[in-house]
């Protein structure tokens, strides 16, 4: 509809505008791949028969980015707009309610879809590791299931966090250590099996799971449907719980 | 004769069994800037949600605009227009893009440097919100407001926390909006306020509205007794009467004759201030 698309552009401009977001969101990410990429250098890691350790990495840093783009900045960005009083204010006008969400999403969307460019051409390029093009199809479908359903998680967490300053630690608090646990930031060759077993309880190694399929050759078949389809009942969980808790009116005050 | 733009009757509304707005009644005609004047917790906030639409009544007839807010499509939200209590604007977003994003929302809007003008933005379309001061915030508030072309707009306490030349600005924009045919339904704590800028009165104390009228003529003011103080020989003395002209005569005379120093001689009126406090003190 073209009214998500007229509130798309001004979240866009938002977006683009906010230093703390572009930082946490865009360059973060990629200044992961440039610490990860340096201090573990050429190791070979003993995951999809043995690949170069870059190879783990850039999978695993779009994974974090498109959480990042998704989760993480719906659930901060929602949660300021509520408590300025902005969603409740939006609410007073002709626009339906859904349309505020939707260009948030769109945003979201289109944030992640970047960085899965960015970093796919940045790991070419720096680390020589290959792009799956031939994959592309089924790349952008797991990209797609993970977007939707990570932004669904960051809609309903926005229901837990009562206040701005809140927002940021609870978000971490959540996300990092599952990013340990997942194997996003440490080789799951190091990972004891126990580790791995818990944070399968979790969508963050799901998605990763299905983004390494699809991206590495050899890892597995293209899609991982199991993996795909715990991602996406996260997201409906997700889906419900947020039709169900999301507030628009403020907290405080 | 003129229908009016808001009848409410007999509105009730409670919250866990505690009744926060105790059977209302008021009439807003059209054109006019109607203040809703109380203390906080009086109920103001709650009435004027309930209007706009985001709350729903437990009792009473609401017609805002020939509807009723709570069963209102978005025929009806484009005719009104809102400005909410301590409400932050988008700081990344510039004054013109701020309105561009709200003129977007509705069908007819305005122009948007026209209402940049109109709320005394101008030359400030290119400035980030989040750089204006606290009185410009507000006026650009306003002006989200304002863009879709309402009929009535509703402000709730556009004013509290702004220093005295962030209010001097923003009550000249809410002046200019009568002057352009709107209806303005405001709720204030500040009896200067609405006596400055309002047409009609409704004084709301716990929940009842207890004294309604023009700011002149509110709780008959004319016809309560003046107070006169002085003091005589170091002694305090205080009068009340509803004739001062004729008891300064006597008092007067009385102390030129008697060779008596009156100092400090004061005549005061009753201020809205005074009638204000009076009709809001807790019982």
């Amino acid at each position: 509809m073209s009214l998500v698309w007229h509130q798309l552009r001004y979240d866009q401009k938002v977006f683009w505008r906010n230093p703390a977001a572009v930082f946490f969101t865009v360059a973060f990410p990629v200044v992961l791949l440039l610490i990860f990429a340096t201090v573990f250098g050429d190791q070979e890691i003993d995951v999809a028969g043995g690949i170069e350790i870059t190879t783990y990495y850039v999978p695993a840093i779009i994974t974090l980015a498109t959480i990042s783009a998704t989760m993480q900045t719906l659930a901060m960005s929602l949660v300021i707009a509520r408590e300025d009083g902005r969603l409740k204010r939006g609410r007073g006008t002709p626009m339906p309610p859904w349309v505020f969400i939707a260009g948030r999403i769109g945003n979201s969307v289109v944030v992640a879809v970047l960085m899965l460019a960015l970093v796919a051409v940045l790991g070419k390029l720096l680390y020589g590791v290959a792009i799956p093009w031939e994959r592309a199809p089924e790349l952008l479908l797991v990209l797609a299931v993970g977007a939707a359903s990570f932004s669904c998680l960051g809609i309903a967490l926005t229901a837990a966090i009562p206040s701005q300053d809140a927002a940021a630690p609870i978000v971490n608090v959540i996300l990092l250590p599952l990013y340990f646990l997942s194997g996003v930031f440490i080789p799951e060759d190091e990972l004891p099996q126990g580790v791995i077993d818990f944070a399968g309880h979790f969508p963050i190694r799901h998605f990763f799971q299905a983004f390494f399929d699809a991206y590495v050759s050899g890892a597995g078949a293209a899609v991982s449907w199991g993996d795909l389809g715990v991602v996406g009942l996260w997201g409906l969980g997700g889906l419900l719980l947020a039709a169900r808790f999301f507030r628009w009116t403020p907290r405080t005050g | 004769m003129a229908v009016p733009v808001i009848s409410v009757s007999g509105l009730r509304k409670a919250y866990d069994g505690v009744e926060a707005v105790r059977g209302i009644e008021l009439e807003v005609m059209p054109g006019e800037v109607f203040a809703f004047l109380g203390p906080n917790g009086a109920g103001k906030t709650t009435t004027v949600e309930i209007l706009e639409g985001y709350r729903k009544r437990s009792a009473g007839e609401v017609s805002v605009l020939g509807e009723d807010p709570e069963r209102a499509g978005r025929a009806w939200r484009e005719r009104i227009g809102v400005v909410l209590q301590g409400g932050k604007l988008e700081p990344y977003l510039t004054v013109a893009e701020s309105l561009s994003l709200y003129a977007g929302y509705y069908s007819a809007p305005r122009p948007v440097e026209e209402v940049i003008e109109a709320v005394g933005l101008g030359g400030k379309a290119g400035e980030r919100a989040g750089r204006l001061s606290g009185g410009q915030q507000r006026r650009l508030d306003v002006g989200m407001a304002l863009v879709g072309d309402p009929d009535l707009l509703f402000l709730d306490e556009p004013t509290t926390g702004f220093d005295p030349s962030a209010r001097r600005q923003a009550w000249e924009a809410i002046a200019a909006l009568r002057d352009i045919g709107k209806t303005v339904f405001l709720t204030t704590h500040y009896m200067d306020e609405a006596q400055r800028l309002a047409d009609r009165v409704a004084v709301i104390a716990a929940g009842e509205v207890v004294a309604r009228g023009t700011p002149e003529d509110l709780g008959e003011r004319e016809s309560r007794p003046a107070k006169i103080t002085y003091r005589e020989h170091g002694r305090e003395v205080e009068l009340e009467t509803t004739d001062p002209v004729a008891t300064l005569n006597e008092l007067t005379g009385r102390a030129l004759a008697d060779g008596v120093e009156l100092e400090g001689l004061e005549v005061r009126r009753p201020s809205l201030e005074d009638v204000y406090l009076e009709l809001t003190r807790s019982p």
